[in-house]
């Protein structure tokens, strides 16, 4: 698709903006609709347009399936790193309250951080997915 | 640090999963899952001797207060459960290192303990948890990774055989989830407790009893009874063996005590059993269960595939304990998932070490395996012996509950019919015996007996078969407290 005028450009004024959308359902999740799963999806379909116009050796210098791989797990284990937090704390597994002062903020922070999580991991699957299909010989 | 123990006994393989990945190193990732197995293990035994001084523990997820949060609850018979799986987990693992190294392509080895550990605290979740959705979560986690890993067996088949799996594995937990919302919609709430106290004032509705038989038909789908059982012996004879051995012993196992505990301790035995001929259709299975699917298993030429089809005659006497609605046969379910476990796990790791030396499973290619390999053949003779049910063997136990509770329940023909395929088992048994003991010409003549790090875990299995035969104050002794418990609660 590199040769196409059209769906490249289209593509490069897209994915910024793509990706700020992503960025914003993810932190917004906490107030209103959105969270971690929808902006993952949102970051990852940008990188797989990416992938889909510009080839994947491209996508791979952008995102090398390593560190992709390595992401998967990385924000699982924000997800459940914050569980542990909160046991350590002395509260039950992912008990947001005791994060910060006040029961309140405790929630925010904890909630935020779980949805990074997610969306790391949402984001990175998405893209291993597309690795695996467009890989195959 | 003792009331985070609930939480701990399911997150530990779910952080230990992704860790393997971040290492990428399979020496890591088999230590991993061993400490990890055996660190559950050790939880769980906890847990139960806790179970035991104070009764049942709740554990609130998140600090949400059930019905609202999701509630970890454990009584007698999730604690049996969890000790169960752990235990086998620890010896699998422990069993496995060389056995995955000859099976799984290398580069693949971390990722296959990912997937093992994902499925441990997926079937440890399920056992665990108070919240009737919470239950699905977990059900998908365990049968996604076992998905993959049965994939990762070495013959093709096992992609075939995986697919199967998946889309009989995916129409039954659909099926579980329609019957949860049904039963949320009547209800309001979803968890376990709360569901028992709620349901019996929407008994008389058309959608309670569409949403039991959902539950069932799904979870029948999960543990593989017949006429449900399709999936399941492709799936054990192409896995890796070290899958294999932990399916057997586990998956169906946990599959079952979900049913136990919706039919029992949710639903009710006087909804369940009272109302509709639950106890008949369940019966009929699972006779039809035992005598087609270990006439079935005489028939076969691999091994792995004969035991898998003994799998599902051994889950036929397990639903048919379930159905009899009474302590001995509640007992008999019970303690039968345990002693069960306990002897396919050892055949199906003996199995495993055939693979690993001869490469291949078949009768045909066993003759004389008893004065090559004596330790593992051993190993495949007390398993064996132990499935028939012979006295001294934990699977005598769990018979002789079977039978007292068929004569409890007045359905004397049954225990005849119980004796009877007994000697089918013997069948089966014996062919693979006879292989091994009492052929003259041999074609097994350069191989060595297993390795002493395959045999030692084999061994540990080999020897709780006996020893749970001879004194059954540990398991069937807390299966009779457990009956006793799930009828008295209901009852």
């Amino acid at each position: 698709m590199k040769h196409h005028t059209i769906p490249r450009v289209i593509a490069k004024l897209t994915i910024p903006g793509i990706i700020l959308f992503g960025l914003y359902v993810q932190f917004h999740g906490d107030y209103g609709p959105g969270g971690g799963f929808q902006a993952g999806v949102i970051i990852g379909a940008a990188m797989i347009l990416y992938g889909l116009i510009f080839g994947l050796d491209d996508l791979r210098n952008v995102a090398p399936q390593k560190i992709v791989t390595l992401l998967v797990a990385i924000g699982f284990l924000l997800y459940a790193g914050v569980g542990v937090v909160t046991q350590i704390l002395g509260a039950n597994f992912l008990e947001y309250g005791v994060l910060a002062h006040s029961q309140k903020d405790g929630q925010h922070i904890g909630i935020i951080l779980v949805e990074i999580g997610v969306g790391i991991t949402v984001a990175a699957v998405m893209i291993t997915i597309f690795y695996m299909f467009a890989g195959r010989k | 640090m003792l009331s985070q123990l609930p939480a701990l006994q399911v997150v530990i393989p779910l952080i230990a999963a992704p860790l393997c990945v971040v290492f990428r190193n399979k020496e890591i990732a088999c230590l991993v899952s061993q400490v990890v197995s055996i660190l559950s293990f050790i939880i769980s035994l906890i847990l139960l001797q806790q179970v035991l001084e104070v009764g049942v523990i709740s554990y609130a997820l998140g600090g949400w207060l059930a019905p609202i949060g999701i509630e970890y609850r454990i009584d007698i018979l999730n604690s049996f459960v969890l000790v169960i799986v752990t235990g086998i987990s620890s010896v699998v693992t422990i069993y496995s290192n060389k056995s995955v190294q000859y099976e799984i392509d290398t580069e693949k080895i971390y990722l296959f303990y990912t997937g093992y550990l994902l499925m441990f605290s997926g079937l440890l979740g399920m056992t665990i948890t108070g919240d009737a959705f919470n239950v699905f979560v977990f059900i998908e986690i365990s049968s996604l990774s076992s998905y993959a890993m049965i994939a990762m067996g070495r013959d093709r088949r096992a992609v075939s055989a995986s697919f199967t799996y998946l889309v009989m594995g995916t129409v039954g937990a659909t099926f579980f989830l329609i019957g949860v919302g049904l039963m949320y919609s009547m209800t309001g709430t979803l968890n376990m407790a709360d569901l028992a106290e709620r349901l019996p004032k929407v008994y008389e509705s058309k959608a309670i009893l569409v949403s039991f038989a959902f539950i069932s038909i799904g979870i029948l789908l999960k543990l593989a009874l017949f006429p449900l059982h399709l999936w399941l012996p492709n799936a054990y004879t192409y896995a890796p063996s070290v899958v294999s051995a932990f399916l057997s012993a586990t998956a169906t196992k946990v599959a079952i005590y979900i049913l136990i505990r919706f039919g029992y301790s949710i639903f009710g035995s006087d909804f369940v059993f009272s109302q509709y001929p639950t106890a008949q259709i369940l019966a009929s299975m699972s006779i039809v269960a035992i005598v087609v699917c270990s006439l079935v298993a005489i028939f076969q030429t691999n091994i792995k595939r004969l035991l898998a089809f003994s799998s599902l005659a051994q889950v036929g006497y397990i639903i048919l304990g379930v159905s009899f609605n009474n302590i001995n046969g509640l007992t008999a379910a019970i303690v039968h998932i345990f002693n069960h476990a306990l002897s396919k796990g050892a055949l199906f790791l003996a199995m495993g070490s055939v693979a690993l030396v001869i490469g291949s499973v078949k009768i045909k290619d066993i003759n004389g395996l008893g004065k090559k390999m004596p330790f593992t053949s051993f190993a495949i003779v007390i398993g064996g012996l132990s499935l028939i049910g012979v006295p001294i063997t934990a699977g005598f136990i769990s018979k002789w509950y079977l039978i007292l509770g068929a004569i409890d329940k007045g359905w004397w023909p049954l225990a005849i019919i119980l004796l009877l395929t007994s000697l089918l088992a013997l069948v089966y048994v014996w062919r693979i015996v006879e292989v091994m003991y009492f052929r003259s010409e041999t074609n097994v003549s350069e191989v060595k007996e297993a390795p002493i790090s395959m045999l030692i875990p084999m061994y540990i299995l080999v020897a709780m078969t006996i020893y749970f035969g001879l004194e059954t104050s540990f398991s069937a002794g807390l299966a009779k407290q457990a009956a006793t418990y799930l009828l008295g609660m209901s009852g």
